[in-house]
């Protein structure tokens, strides 16, 4: 499978605080001597992820709110600059093209995006049928009149949204359909690679069942790939292939779903699975608790593993040497960064 | 501190539980119409008991809490129905014996914890109001008891936290804050609207093992609204389970989820994605929620429903306790 999407090293820092920080960066933005001023604090929000996504692959990344999903799915999506890293997309580096300038490059419409709401990620003021006719509009631009209307219909039929229902704006569709419509968008102008950010989230399980169904038929059909993000374990479970997991800017463990979720190696990640609730008394039981809160993502040590403090293991040897993700012995598909790897069920 | 739960409570029977809903109707008048959002919705709450309501948006979970705390929405209308708890009938009660009950007997935690609590007021000092109102405290011991309260849903460094305003903590955190109000004056009965709706999975269940570890501290009785079957499976004893207004379902836990006998149950329980499921095997539910406006079948699930029979259409709706513990309200259950 040759990878459609390679990330290396990449970075995304945020300055944070005001005061005498904030009077600095000013004083540098001038000019004025800001020489030998120490550095403003830094929040690390993704800090040297590197993966690669395949063609016709459907990835899962999953971590807890704060983890740096959100960001480095606005990274890849090129909506802000990385700091440092490289995303290459087919032949070309897109990390290199400024947010600024991405909209109106060719590769915008190889690359979608699916919003977390349905409803607050439609203008209202569009029509379902403008508003999948839009990003159509702006990126392929031959398309008009009857043709564009054409497509529009073709796409409402894809995503199984009655051509009745384009005529109408958000507030009079329901979430599934809306949820459709975001859909029908993101695929108008044939990307190559759909990042869904939380799709069902605010769906019934109901709803949600059709719309995870709908999402597994276009990939067979369209052939694109996937990036899954989402905080349900159960639903990552049932749709991706790999999954990544994220713990403070940091991608902790990595492989083939199945594998990841019955014997999960990375300490966090064995929290994280064991928190899924059961009825099963014995998987309570065994349930793993995590204690402390998390490290703070501002100047973080870099010699100090993020997890270390709220990680049941936590030994000396954690808090002098950053883990990094190295594949685990005997299984070349997945990788840990941990110390102690642990892929034993649950 | 568990003894102090209820004047009201203290002559109640042990056998009578501890909330009884019976036959609860609301109506809401809007400008298209009537909205019969619940209609004869029963239900009951042992000591120390957790129930689970649980159902789809728009069943009417929310609504049901809403009404036994009385506070509906100034559109909304208990039309019919009882909800007795210790003596009191909480939906006919006159406001001023509610106020002396909420916070105090019968306490709520809301679904947004960052919406719910004051924006403007430190966390500590949100606490103390609520032990001032009830707890019979001095002003000057209400400060310890509100970093006790802080310490006991297991927020760190609480004397430092007492002083933060919802905005400088976390989702989760806001949540215990949630949680420390509503036990502030250990009550009998907490009602958890979606407690942990919007938190991480490892978040809920740190919060739900805290509600349920002060519950059984307490001898406190919770009902859980929910959406997620897999959260119901795992802390409740009961279920309820409703679809558009009605009760459909009520049974315990195990029963209802190895052998539902409503259809609604059931495709609820097949719709939902479990550990170790495939997309292929999860059932999608057909149709959608009746409009409750104007005139309904007697069955809501009736026009989704895929086996309708005749009777389904003649009023009454069937009920039937099929086990001492066990309601279906189906004509035809599986």
């Amino acid at each position: 499978m040759s990878a459609l999407l390679e990330v290396e090293g990449l970075v995304k820092r945020f300055p944070v605080g005001g005061g005498a920080a904030g009077w600095r960066s000013m004083a540098g933005r001038f000019g004025i001597g800001s020489a030998g001023a120490p550095a403003r604090p830094m929040l690390h929000a993704v800090d040297g992820v590197g993966f690669a996504i395949g063609r016709g692959e459907t990835i899962g990344l999953v971590g807890e709110s704060g983890c740096g999903k959100s960001t480095l799915v606005r990274l890849l999506t090129r909506l802000i600059d990385p700091t440092e890293g490289s995303i290459r997309f087919g032949d070309t580096d897109i990390g290199a093209i400024p947010a600024a300038q991405f909209g109106r490059s060719p590769d915008r419409a190889r690359l979608q995006m699916v919003f977390q709401d349905a409803t607050d990620s439609l203008n209202p003021r569009f029509t379902a049928s403008d508003a999948i006719a839009d990003p159509i509009r702006r990126l392929k631009p031959g398309l008009g009149g009857a043709a564009l209307r054409r497509r529009v219909g073709e796409l409402a039929d894809l995503v199984g949204l009655p051509q009745t229902l384009l005529g109408r704006y958000p507030h009079q569709l329901s979430g599934g359909q809306k949820a459709r419509v975001g859909i029908a968008r993101a695929i108008a102008v044939d990307p190559e690679l759909l990042i869904l950010d939380e799709p069902t989230s605010a769906l019934d399980v109901s709803v949600q069942v059709v719309i995870l169904r709908l999402l597994e038929d276009l990939k067979q059909r369209l052939g694109m790939s996937y990036l899954f993000v989402s905080h349900d374990l159960n639903v990552v479970r049932l749709l991706c292939d790999r999954v990544l997991v994220m713990y403070l800017g940091k991608i902790v463990e990595s492989g083939p779903a199945q594998a990841v979720f019955e014997a999960p190696a990375h300490p966090y990640t064995r929290a994280l699975v064991s928190a899924i609730p059961t009825a099963d008394r014995e998987r309570q039981a065994r349930r793993v608790h995590l204690a402390g809160e998390q490290r703070s993502p501002i100047d973080p040590d870099p010699a100090i593993c993020r997890f270390y403090g709220r990680c049941p293991r936590g030994a000396d040897l954690c808090r002098t040497a950053m883990p990094v993700l190295t594949p685990l012995a005997g299984e070349g598909a997945r990788a840990v960064a941990c110390h102690f790897p642990e892929p034993a069920p649950l | 501190m568990a003894g102090q739960a209820g004047a009201v409570l203290a002559d109640a029977a042990a056998a009578v539980p501890l909330l009884s809903v019976e036959e609860l109707s609301v109506d809401f008048r809007t400008r298209e119409g009537t909205v019969r959002a619940l209609e004869r919705v029963g239900f009951t709450v042992g000591r120390g008991e957790t129930v689970g309501i649980v159902g789809e948006s728009g069943s009417g979970k929310s609504v049901t809490a809403y009404a036994l705390m009385g506070i509906l929405d100034e559109a909304g209308q208990v039309t019919h129905g009882s909800a007795m708890f210790g003596g009191l009938n909480l939906l006919a009660a006159p406001e001023r014996d509610l106020q002396r009950i909420r916070g105090r007997e019968l306490s709520m935690i809301f679904q947004s914890p960052r919406t719910a609590l004051n924006p403007i007021r430190a966390v500590g000092k949100q606490l103390e109001d609520v032990l001032l109102r009830h707890g019979n405290l001095r002003a000057r011991d209400a400060r310890d008891r509100a970093i006790e309260l802080l310490a006991q849903v297991k927020i760190p460094d609480p004397k430092r936290r007492y002083a933060a305003y919802p905005f400088e903590l976390s989702g989760g955190m806001c949540q215990r804050i949630m949680i420390a109000l509503a036990l502030a004056c250990s009550p009998a009965l907490l009602i958890a609207d979606e407690p942990t709706t919007g938190l991480d999975v490892t978040t809920q269940a740190v919060i739900m093992d805290l509600i349920r570890e002060l519950a059984a501290d307490h001898g406190m009785a919770t009902v859980l609204i929910t959406h997620d079957l897999g959260l119901a499976s795992e802390y409740c004893d009961r279920i309820v389970v409703m679809h558009a207004g009605h009760v459909v379902e009520t049974a315990p836990m195990a029963v209802l989820f190895d052998a539902p006998r409503h259809p609604y149950t059931a495709k609820l329980i097949a719709a939902t994605p479990h550990f170790g499921g495939a997309l292929h095997t999860l059932a999608a539910i057909g149709g959608s929620l009746p409009d409750l406006r104007g005139a309904l079948p007697p069955c809501r699930y009736a026009t989704r429903c895929e086996r309708r029979i005749e009777v389904c259409d003649q009023p009454p709706l069937s009920r039937d306790w099929i086990a001492a513990d066990h309601l279906v309200a189906c004509a035809n259950p599986l």
